[in-house]
């Protein structure tokens, strides 16, 4: 426990106010000093470093406008869709509110993708930040959840029909899954009874463990120290006299200042597509939901809003010629690994076990399956990152140049897979997917071998940086 | 870490009370895990529905809701009967062997999947992702399609194809041909769905 100060009675009011509540609150300076005025971040932060920040921005938008927003609405399967119509036509600036509410949850995942690809880029998810990652994951699985579950809140046909095929994903697990999906839908038939929970689930309990994750991850980093577009630990060059980093900077002002400004050119765009393409022509709400959900008829043309897209393809993409091919790669791989892996004669025969058991898997379970594995893989696999990168630097600038046409294709792949996604399926665009999908799988799972091939650059002992 | 040595009973106690509270904590997790089943409500709405099929035409389709789901009664025409066995080799299970008694009652583990031949009853529900699939009846080259289709479904979602008795095609993202309800003729023209002569 802090001491009790006094303070000179000669002492101005506001000093005496100060020292009243630090007396009987000192964690709150304590607490501002590690956070704010003394958390020294590298000095060379770039562009990328703006997106964290304008994650909590968006945050707090949708949080604020979600409040107004359960204030008109309804959670009934028969009133639903009405009362957004209410809200977009009677409340007055209703359509504002909404808009900024649905536009918001496009403008996050724009934000959170390019936060993870700064991260994955520079390389902050290796050693010590890997639970700073692992949070973000997580927060990345649970902002999905919190948005797949508000896109059925307006009950229109793709809510619906969206709904309908999220929640039988889960039935596509053998043995428990017909009666997982049960037991997530609450009825036979997504309903009244599945908006109502989800409803509760949109509004109460996913935004606390988002908020709690998130502060998680902010206490993760404050803790460890950020990283920068070198990767060079700035903890390891500090000044002798006052033990801070030489490259850094105390958050507040300096950075305080950056995002703040940069918070304004966010809010310029956002604000042009929340007045001028509050659709985002057709990506961010799209025009089937302008229609009441029908049970009996499913919309000629479905696909998931566009952050979900790369995953949706994938699971597309897994169909019965897929599952072969899956099998001929783990073939392969087996093969390769008992031949050149240079293991002992008993973890030989493991691996062609494992190898055995994975094919007769593979046949033993239906393509419907291995789809949802896939893309539940496609997510999960980003947690294992930090273990999967073996390379020697961090950061793709000291890295051999080919790695950069790694990543870029990578990112191409990954691209072509969300706009397969929101495409009708077809017999072309499957075998694309179908290649993207290998390619993603592909750069995670081969990458403890090939992130460490090639002549990497030598990193240097302090951060590059020209004062402006 | 401390010095004192552990107090063997204390740790014994400890874990015992530890463990006593999982338990209870877990008992406590029941009401709130069950209530997510469905209500009695819910399980009571599963009344047969009785359709009147007078009225469709060959080569027409009606759907009809029952248990929350679309179910379909097409009237088939001659030609689009005898089509039917000439797609075997492209179905995946063309003689309705997978899960028959999920999917397919006995008085339809027949080549055109009905009671009548004329009449297919199936739920419209694509057993994929439980999407509805919609009529393409007419044949040839269309988006999405092969350029030999003969008329069927396409489920729009994941583009699963079903041939005209609800069979699915062959590597496809489906693995089973859609579900024929237990269905019965009140009489030539009044059909029940949701219960049949078995039960």
């Amino acid at each position: 426990m802090a001491e009790f100060k006094d303070i000179s009675p000669n002492a101005s009011a506001t000093e005496k106010l100060a020292n009243w509540f630090n007396n009987r609150y000192p964690s709150a300076g304590g607490f501002y000093k590690a956070h704010m005025s003394e958390y020294y971040a590298p000095k060379n932060f770039n562009f990328w470093y703006f997106f964290g920040s304008l994650a909590l921005l968006v945050l707090v938008i949708q949080i604020v406008t979600g409040i107004f927003l359960v204030m008109h609405y309804k959670p009934d399967a028969a009133k639903a869709f009405e009362s957004v119509e209410y809200i977009m036509r009677d409340v007055p600036w209703g359509w504002l509110v909404r808009y900024m509410h649905s536009t918001g949850a496009s403008a996050f995942f724009v934000v959170v993708y390019l936060h993870m690809y700064r991260g994955l880029i520079y390389g902050s998810y290796r050693k010590p930040r890997e639970l700073v990652w692992i949070f973000g994951c997580a927060i990345f699985l649970v902002l999905m959840a919190e948005a797949f579950m508000g896109y059925l809140l307006p009950w229109g046909q793709m809510s619906y029909w969206g709904a309908q095929v999220i929640v039988n994903l889960f039935s596509a697990i053998p043995f428990i899954g017909p009666d997982l999906a049960l037991l997530i839908r609450g009825d036979y038939v997504v309903s009244d009874a599945t908006l109502n929970r989800f409803f509760s689930f949109h509004v109460i309990a996913v935004p606390l463990v988002l908020l709690g994750l998130v502060a998680a991850h902010i206490i993760a980093l404050h803790e460890v120290g950020s990283n920068n577009p070198d990767g060079v630990e700035i903890k390891s060059t500090k000044n002798d006299k006052t033990g801070m980093p030489l490259d850094g900077i105390p958050f507040h002002p300096y950075y305080t200042v950056h995002d703040l400004y940069f918070a304004a050119v966010f809010l310029f765009i956002f604000s042009a597509v929340l007045f001028f393409a509050p659709e985002g022509g057709g990506y961010f709400l799209e025009y089937n939901n302008f229609i009441e959900a029908n049970p009996l008829k499913t919309p000629p043309h479905i696909a998931p809003v566009w952050y979900f897209t790369p995953f949706y393809s994938m699971l597309r993409a897994t169909t019965d010629v897929m599952v072969y091919v899956f099998i001929a790669v783990i073939a392969i791989a087996a093969v390769l690994a008992i031949l050149r892996g240079g293991f002992r004669s008993g973890a030989k025969i493991a691996i062609a076990v494992a190898a055995v058991v994975a094919v007769f898997l593979l046949k033993a379970f239906d393509a419907k399956f291995w789809g949802v594995v896939v893309m539940g893989g496609a997510v999960l696999i980003l947690f294992f990152l930090p273990w999967l990168d073996r390379s020697p630097v961090r950061s793709i600038r000291y890295r051999p140049d080919w790695h950069k046409y790694v990543y870029a294709l990578f990112v191409f792949f990954f691209l072509v897979l969300g706009y397969l996604g929101s495409q009708p399926p077809s017999a072309g665009g499957n075998y694309v997917s179908q290649v993207g999908t290998l390619v993603y799988l592909g750069f995670f799972l081969l990458m403890p071998w090939w992130s460490r091939l090639g002549t990497f650059k030598p990193v240097p002992e302090r951060v590059t940086f020209s004062a402006h | 870490m401390s010095d004192t040595p552990v107090d063997a009973s204390k740790r014994t106690w400890l874990i015992a009370s530890s463990c006593a509270g999982a338990v209870g904590a877990g008992f406590a997790a029941v009401p709130f895990v069950s209530s997510f089943q469905p209500s009695e409500k819910a399980k009571a709405a599963g009344a047969p529905v009785e359709v009147d099929i007078s009225a469709l035409n060959p080569g027409e389709k009606l759907t009809v809701e029952w248990r929350g789901k679309p179910v379909w009664i097409v009237r088939r025409t001659p030609e689009q009967v005898k089509l039917l066995p000439q797609l075997d080799a492209q179905l995946a299970d063309p003689a309705s062997k997978r899960n028959p008694d999920d999917l397919t009652p006995p008085y339809a583990r027949n080549e055109s999947r009905s009671i009548k031949p004329e009449y297919l009853v199936v739920v419209g529900i694509c057993s994929h992702l439980g999407c509805s699939p919609s009529d393409k009846f007419q044949g040839g080259p269309q988006p999405s399609l092969p350029d030999d289709w003969k008329g069927g479904f396409l489920c729009p979602c994941h583009g699963s194809t079903f041939d005209l008795a609800g069979r699915v095609f062959k590597n496809k993202p489906a693995p089973d041909n859609l579900e024929v309800p237990p269905h019965m003729y009140l009489s030539d023209s009044r059909l029940l769905i949701g219960q049949d002569k078995q039960a």
